[in-house]
């Protein structure tokens, strides 16, 4: 699995959604992407890609393109 | 059986008193125990020793509880090395004050630093491994001061009033987790940082301690064990206090 694959994978399982809706996708434009179901989300990326993301990221994750962003830089080394 | 085999536990503040007290006495029953300091080298000798007693892992780890990518680290390893984490103490702590009218911004920011935010931190990098478990006991380290105050200890009363607080805020968010958690709040331990305030003051203060003496660190840990096994399964949300009948 690509790790686009399984970044997509994250979002849907968390916030159980389609892939079509994820491109856009902000948060708490949706009711599953509320404060709790972000901490789902995040706890589904961080086992999607067994890192531990840092409080001021998980802050800042507030769009789907963002939370790419994010774990493309040097600390996570994530690979889109 | 130990009253924590299967567990694995993290401890702040490690190197002696209470946490290197209740590091002992985690491992004497039977968990897998991480303990922090900040000094390098400092908990190795004591841990092998444990380790070696009670036929199970105890492990040092070296950083500062304020440095939140060095706790973040640690935790990583933890995850890394066991896969989960089911106790966690906070029990790093400093004592500095000063009288009313002579507080710095520098000691309210290292004392708080230290016993308040470094203890939220921690606790939102433990919650993330008891989360998923479903699982876990958070434990901190309040003070009978902290709840009933003490002249000269204002910023540390506060301190660890903020601890109380904050232990009853995160157990209504946590329960339906199943993660629970509570706060000691100890009264005069013999323990190095009693002594910061010297013995007169000490001795001024056992006389209202209606056992008549001093706690001991075992006293303290008895209790945090207490709270990390499944024997305190339904409780959550608690301040216990653990101080002879000290009257402030």
């Amino acid at each position: 699995m690509t790790n686009q694959e399984k970044y997509n994978k994250a979002f849907m399982t968390a916030l159980e959604i389609t892939e079509g809706q994820l491109s856009g996708l902000k948060y708490q434009e949706i009711e599953a992407w509320d404060s709790v179901g972000h901490m789902g989300l995040v706890a589904a990326l961080e086992d999607a890609f067994d890192i531990m993301m840092d409080t001021d990221d998980i802050i800042d994750l507030s769009s789907y393109e963002k939370g790419m962003e994010i774990l493309s830089r040097e600390e996570y080394g994530i690979v889109f | 059986m130990g009253l924590l085999e299967h567990k694995v536990c993290l401890v702040t503040g490690a190197g002696r008193g209470i946490g290197a007290e209740t590091v002992r006495k985690f491992a004497e029953e039977g968990a897998a125990v991480y303990g922090t300091a900040r000094t390098e080298g400092t908990l190795d000798a004591r841990f092998a020793e444990l380790a070696g007693q009670y036929h199970t892992p105890v492990v040092p780890l070296y950083f500062d509880v304020t440095d939140e990518a060095a706790a973040k680290r640690a935790v990583m390893q933890i995850r890394k090395e066991q896969g989960r984490l089911d106790v966690l103490v906070n029990n790093a702590g400093i004592m500095q004050d000063n009288v009313i009218g002579m507080i710095g911004y520098d000691l309210m920011r290292a004392v708080f630093d230290v016993n308040v935010f470094a203890v939220i931190s921690m606790t939102q990098l433990a919650v993330k491994l008891m989360g998923r478990q479903g699982s876990g006991s958070v434990i901190n380290l309040s003070s009978i001061v902290g709840l009933d105050g003490a002249a000269g200890q204002a910023v540390y009363s506060a301190s660890k009033g903020a601890v109380a607080a904050l232990t009853k805020a995160a157990s209504k968010e946590l329960s339906p987790k199943g993660i629970r958690v509570n706060a000691v709040a100890p009264g005069l331990i013999d323990t190095d940082l009693l002594r910061v305030i010297g013995e007169k003051r000490i001795e001024e203060n056992l006389s209202h301690v209606r056992m008549g003496r001093l706690g001991r660190p075992e006293d303290v840990a008895g209790v945090i064990t207490f709270l990390a096994s499944d024997m305190s399964g339904y409780v959550t949300g608690k301040i216990i206090g653990v101080d002879g009948d000290f009257q402030v």
